[in-house]
């Protein structure tokens, strides 16, 4: 038993912990969507921690821990100095700005070969990240987002959703927390970033391009922002899947693509829709609502 | 006694269109006041501006004195403005509960530490935001529905939980954006009454309404709106016999249609 355990880990250890990091990209994307923004620019954020981090531990021989703060500070920062104009956008307009902007942070990788091995990436990542670490991460965030979802914030954050004019005459500062979602999204991308890099060896800019920025929205619409389960199962079935479907593997992006598609039209608010599921299951207390 | 609320010469145009002129009025403390004017008069242009949805072109508005011009709409709440919308707005996907709490978003203090630990001062600042709220939606005979989804909610309803939710701001005025529209004869009677008792718990209100006996039975003092501009101001008798008030609801007389004999007959 323990002999077959140890196989397992040797083999699917980086499947299990990638789990992790994609959870938590997931719930990064969701702090935005819950605020009513499409911002897509976290796997840029992502980027950013990972190379900041990776830059850290390894040609400056950082210890992890102040390394994994740098990798969260880096895209915080530069998350409020791009915030302060793009925020003021809504809608498609904010997506295609923050998309914008993730193209420029991967064409600035590319060029800066001097500290990143532009193209060819970066080489020999010391493996710092640990099954703990992941973890304790996962455990963290989703526990700071569950006690935000239960405070003036998330009420805040929700009400911005639902209505910017109102929530604003309701004494909300809508910039602000809009704000502070946006740069808290970018911080735990960041994490996901440094734990990422420290796991593979190996990072290179079009890991943070478009392709990643579509995967992350996928998996938090597949799983829905109704909840923070949603974006949690969203990302465990869109890191399995290459794995079920391995034969079809040249076809990822594809299956994204049509996950996306087949979920906007059909399951507009996600698998995990708690409304939903009281239903199903009976116990509707509140009255289903109307059409 | 001082002016709660005063518009001094404001204008608001939009390129060439001049919604309002020269709109001066005020409102005293402890008073319901109303607005009242023919559709596209410019009424919720005025409140717009008050709450600081759109800037005046030019004038002065002041609430106890202090000028409320060029301040963004959540500072505005917080110095004491509070409002309901003509368009209803209410968090659809939020329980009657969740809407009103939302409303005392500044009042609740209990800081970063206090909340992601859920310190024993968390949880009696949420406490005390729950009772209040709950307090709030009796006053507006909803308490019974507390944890309903606002989308599940008459029409008359959803009004008078945007009343609610404005009033769970503490503000110290409240304005009211066409509170009866839609409501039937029984609702606009309950409704009248639940106003009087909230002046009558020290808020000012200052309205804007088509239904003129709800005007009339229940403003102090009222002022039109015709074109952009104030042509009455005064008590609900004075402003009943008021000929350009007459005359900016009905029309002159020689505006009027005769009716041609002899035809569809």
């Amino acid at each position: 038993m323990i002999d077959f355990l140890d196989n397992f880990w040797s083999v699917y250890s980086n499947l299990v912990l990638s789990l992790g990091t994609n959870a938590l990209l997931a719930l990064s994307i969701y702090l935005t969507l819950s605020c009513g923004m499409l911002a897509m620019a976290n796997a840029a954020f992502m980027g950013i921690g990972a190379y900041t981090s990776s830059i850290l531990t390894m040609n400056y021989g950082w210890p992890f821990p102040l390394a994994i703060a740098a990798g969260m500070a880096a895209p915080t920062l530069v998350a409020f100095v791009i915030g302060r104009p793009t925020l003021r956008l809504s809608g498609v307009y904010l997506a295609m700005a923050t998309l914008a902007f993730g193209e420029v942070v991967r064409l600035c990788i590319l060029r800066a070969e001097n500290l990143t091995g532009g193209a060819l990436g970066l080489n020999g990542i010391p493996q710092l990240t640990t099954w703990w670490h992941v973890l304790l991460a996962v455990v963290a965030v989703l526990f700071l987002l569950a006690r935000l979802r239960r405070s003036k914030i998330g009420r805040a954050f929700e009400a911005i959703k639902e209505d910017e004019t109102a929530a604003g005459l309701m004494g909300i500062d809508v910039n602000g927390h809009k704000m502070l979602a946006f740069a808290l999204g970018a911080a735990i991308a960041g994490l996901a970033g440094v734990l990422d890099a420290h796991l593979t060896f190996f990072i290179g800019p079009q890991e943070f391009g478009f392709d990643r920025g579509v995967e992350i929205l996928t998996m938090t619409i597949l799983g829905g922002i109704n909840s923070l389960f949603g974006p949690v199962i969203g990302a465990l079935i869109i890191t399995l899947l290459p794995e079920l479907l391995r034969s079809f593997k040249d076809y990822r992006a594809v299956a994204n693509g049509l996950i996306l598609v087949l979920i906007v039209l059909f399951l507009p608010k996600g698998l995990w829709n708690p409304a939903w599921m009281r239903k199903v299951t009976g116990l509707a207390k509140r009255a289903a609502p109307s059409a | 006694m001082t002016d709660l609320l005063k518009l001094t010469n404001v204008s608001r145009h939009f390129g060439g269109l001049k919604v309002l002129q020269d709109v001066s009025l005020s409102v005293q403390p402890g008073t319901i006041s109303g607005l009242i004017g023919p559709n596209g008069a410019g009424k919720t242009t005025v409140f717009n501006l008050i709450t600081g949805l759109l800037p005046p072109t030019t004038g002065d508005i002041t609430l106890d004195g202090t000028s409320l011009v060029g301040r963004k709409p959540h500072q505005i709440t917080r110095s004491g403005v509070a409002r309901t919308f003509q368009n209803i707005r209410v968090f659809k996907e939020m329980t009657l509960l969740e809407n009103v709490i939302v409303g005392m978003h500044r009042h609740l203090h209990y800081g970063v530490p206090g909340l992601v630990f859920a310190l024993p001062k968390y949880r009696a600042a949420e406490k005390r935001a729950r009772d209040r709220a709950r307090e709030l939606l009796s006053w507006m005979k909803l308490e019974h529905k507390a944890d309903d989804l606002a989308d599940n909610l008459s029409y008359g309803a959803q009004r008078r939980l945007e009343i609610a939710r404005a009033l769970a701001t503490e503000p110290r005025l409240l304005l009211l954006d066409e509170p009866v529209a839609g409501m039937n004869s029984t609702e606009k009677t309950e409704l009248m009454r639940e106003i009087v008792n909230i002046r009558g718990r020290g808020y000012t209100i200052f309205m804007i309404e088509h239904d003129m006996r709800f005007v009339m039975g229940l403003c102090e003092r009222i002022s039109v709106l015709n074109f952009g501009k104030i042509i009455a101001e005064g008590g609900p008798e004075q402003i009943r016999n008021d000929p350009q008030v007459i005359e900016a609801y009905l029309g002159r007389e020689d505006d009027e249609v005769s009716v041609t004999p002899g035809v569809a007959e």
